[in-house]
């Protein structure tokens, strides 16, 4: 397995790249020239070719990634590579996962040591454009929220008036709060206690040095669990900003950006049409065309994308739709309860929303 | 020795045998200002260790370790491959006996009173860890096995003196031998490095980190004593390179800038990219120690071994080397200590060994907020084999200079 003549090989790559770097001149050169090679050189194909997808995952977000006892990983992301391995391989388990910091995830993704991020990753202008990645639809609209106790007394901002809110400091965080707060009309007379470290705000607020802490709701519903009595804190019913997460690929590869941005539509639409993992069977054998088409029992929507025909019934099958994910990580199934919120479908309020399947 | 006048017998001091009470007294109360010392630390330790002991006992929910347990140690190593570790233990468990019994050959007792003391707490302790029953009885057996290891090594070592070549030949083979057995190929199934994590991963690391920046830095360390001026002047800069930069950014250099230098396809191991990180960074400290034990050789003793007509090579590794080494062992076993607290930083750069696998385990729902509990015990292990080294060395050093 291991091939240990090559550490030498890396260690004089380790103290030479200057070497690398002026070699790495050719290939970027040729690539121009031979972008018929390039486009069929997607990641789609080494991912089949290896037979393994590999996923880069924070590691440790309550919810969104992390390992369980039995040492599998789980969470929302998780089960977006899961799904993107189904459809892709036919396997939801063919997933090599990548634990990756926030400061070397890109790298990581345009160096090519990862096919997709499925990651805590905010869909930005700059982010899309000059880092140079491929956004695929938005798995979880966050946002940023209100921890308060759940004694009813505080249900908007205007309630505000009068407490104080804990920040942390310098973050977007402390400037989306007083943006809110300005709008509501109560921005004098609310307390905003700023702390530069995440532990002592949450631990003032645990002490009652505030009514209320502000945070991403993601990062919110993990800290509730911590404090002394989960339950008797509860999350406001209010976003004050806007935090597309969803799964990452690299720019300029289109094939392969193509699959994982349509398995991951294809978790709404199945939601959507009401398919789940209980349900396949009998969806299968459907008489409408829309469900039918989705499936594969008819048309050939996967042939475009380089799958099989039934690549979305293999994901529901194996990793359900998108309302099953959520509720086994986030909401009625887990621990966090979390409601949908922006998360549900445009029929019912929400923001998902799939273009149609045909 | 030397000759004792009579007078100077009956100004030897007189034996006191202290009672305890006495001895409290005399170090711990007196003047009165230490007793005030003495009382403000204690109320303080006592207050703390209260505090603790009170949060250990009814606040902490432990049941975050054991229901953990195989995670923190393997990660997510296949459990039908586990037999491989268990071997890999038990041969190092006996290996490790039967060193310690060759090199303790001569000593009148194999097992004095404090080591038996030792080995039993030892066995008490792995019959208390909670996990299976039958991996208990499996860790009593590895505490067995060092010690029949121990006894057999002395029996041999005294029938065959030269048996100690042999030992080391033992060491370079297992070394090789947990390469196969970890990572498995050639008649075992392949896991991938992906799936090395855990308390695995660090000892892993740590230890070839340790046996190979051994070497590397001796060589640099002779590199720049050397009179060559392109030898001496190449080792200058790696040495003043590595050591003025920090370990994270070698590490994060060689995580994720190198996959860009190469062409597709070639992507030489995570584990081995790391493993050259930290060896390179910790061959650059160990060099500078090894030189400081170097320079504090006395120029007569190579001058007289040249005298006697040995060669440069000869003068260094007969007379130099063992002396200077000697000097800096507790230099050495500092830096190799730190290494292998260092592995930590590789939990920043995505490889996820015993503290990457613990905040996956704290991002688990079942156990969110078990900080303390988990770091805690991180804490223990680390302690557990950084004082095993610490003892080593000191063991080693008492030997040496017998």
């Amino acid at each position: 397995m291991l091939k240990w003549g090559s550490l030498l090989t890396a260690t004089a790559l380790l103290v030479a790249p200057i070497t690398s770097c002026a070699s790495a001149d050719s290939p970027s050169g040729s690539t121009d020239g031979e972008a018929g090679t390039v486009a069929t050189n997607s990641r789609l194909d080494q991912v089949k070719e290896r037979g393994t997808l590999i996923c880069g995952v924070d590691g440790g977000i309550p919810g969104f990634s992390f390992v369980n006892e039995s040492g599998e990983y789980s969470g929302i992301d998780v089960d977006v590579c899961r799904a993107v391995a189904a459809a892709v391989l036919g396997d939801p388990e063919a997933v090599e996962y990548r634990n990756l910091d926030s400061t070397e995830r890109f790298t990581a993704l345009s160096g090519g040591e990862v096919d997709m991020l499925s990651r805590n990753t905010t869909w930005t202008i700059n982010r899309d454009t000059e880092v140079g990645l491929e956004f695929a639809p938005t798995t979880f609209y966050d946002g940023q929220g209100m921890l308060v106790r759940a004694d009813g007394e505080l249900e908007t901002l205007e309630d505000f008036a009068g407490k104080a809110v804990c920040v942390e400091a310098g973050t977007t965080t402390e400037l989306n709060l007083t943006d809110n707060l300005r709008e509501a009309g109560v921005e004098d007379q609310v307390e905003v206690v700023t702390f530069q470290q995440a532990d002592p705000a949450y631990a003032a607020y645990a002490e009652g040095r505030c009514e209320g802490m502000t945070s991403d709701k993601s990062q919110l519903i993990g800290r509730r669990s911590t404090l002394p009595n989960p339950d008797d804190h509860v999350l406001m019913d209010v976003t004050m900003s806007k935090e597309p997460l969803g799964p990452v690929t690299i720019n300029n590869d289109s094939e392969w950006f193509d699959v994982v941005k349509w398995v991951t539509y294809g978790l709404i639409e199945a939601e959507e049409l009401g398919i789940e993992q209980g349900n396949i069977a009998e969806q299968q054998a459907s008489e409408d065309p829309t469900i039918r088409r989705f499936l594969g029992e008819e048309g050939n929507l996967g042939e475009g994308l380089g799958l099989d025909n039934n690549f979305m019934a293999i994901v529901v099958e194996n990793v359900g739709n998108y309302g099953e994910i959520y509720d086994r990580n986030l909401g009625a199934d887990s621990e966090f309860n979390l409601d949908r919120g922006q998360n549900d479908l445009w029929t019912r309020g929400g923001l998902l929303y799939s273009p149609p399947f045909r | 020795m030397t000759t004792l006048t009579p007078g100077s017998q009956e100004l030897a001091p007189p034996e006191i045998q202290d009672t305890p009470l006495n001895w409290i007294k005399k170090n711990l109360f007196s003047p009165w200002y230490n007793a005030l010392i003495t009382l403000i630390l204690l109320g303080l330790f006592v207050y703390v260790a209260y505090n603790f002991g009170f949060w250990a006992a009814t606040d902490a929910k432990w049941d975050v370790i054991p229901r953990n347990l195989k995670l923190f140690i393997v990660g997510r190593y296949p459990n039908e491959q586990l037999w491989r570790l268990w071997l890999l233990l038990a041969l190092t468990c006996g290996l490790a006996g039967l060193s310690w019994g060759v090199i303790a050959r001569k000593a009148a007792k194999l097992f004095s009173k404090e080591i038996l003391i030792g080995i039993g707490v030892a066995a008490f302790v792995c019959l208390l860890i909670p996990t299976a029953f039958p991996n208990r009885l499996l860790l009593l057996g590895m505490v067995g096995l060092i010690v029949a290891g121990a006894w057999v090594g002395k029996q041999l070592g005294q029938a065959q003196p030269g048996l100690g070549k042999w030992v080391s030949l033992g060491w370079s083979l297992l070394f090789v031998m947990s390469l196969w057995l970890i990572g498995g190929s050639g008649g075992l199934e392949a896991v991938s490095t992906n799936e090395w994590q855990g308390l695995l991963l660090t000892v892993f690391t740590a230890a070839i980190s340790i046996v190979l920046c051994f070497p590397i830095g001796v060589i640099f360390a002779l590199g720049r004593q050397s009179t060559l001026p392109v030898v001496r002047w190449l080792s200058i800069a790696y040495i003043e390179l590595v050591r003025g930069v920090p370990l994270i950014t070698i590490l994060f250099m060689g995580q994720v800038l190198i996959p860009l230098f190469l062409p597709e396809g070639m992507r030489p191991d995570r584990v081995i990219r790391a493993v050259v990180g930290l060896t390179l960074f910790s061959s650059a400290y160990l060099a500078e120690n090894v030189r400081g034990g170097l320079q504090s050789i006395p120029r007569g003793q190579a001058e007289a071994s040249r005298a006697l007509g040995l060669s440069t090579p000869l003068t260094l590794i007969l007379i130099v080397m063992p002396q200077a080494l000697k000097a800096v062992i507790p230099a050495i076993v500092g830096q190799f200590i730190s290494l292998f607290q260092d592995t930590t930083l590789l939990a920043i750069v995505g490889l996820v060994e015993l503290l990457g696998i613990s905040n996956s385990i704290l991002a688990n729902p079942q156990f969110l907020g078990r900080f303390m509990e988990v770091y805690l015990f991180d804490a223990a292990l680390f302690w557990i084999f950084c004082y095993t080294m610490s003892v080593a060395s000191k063991r080693l050093e008492k030997k040496l200079n017998v």
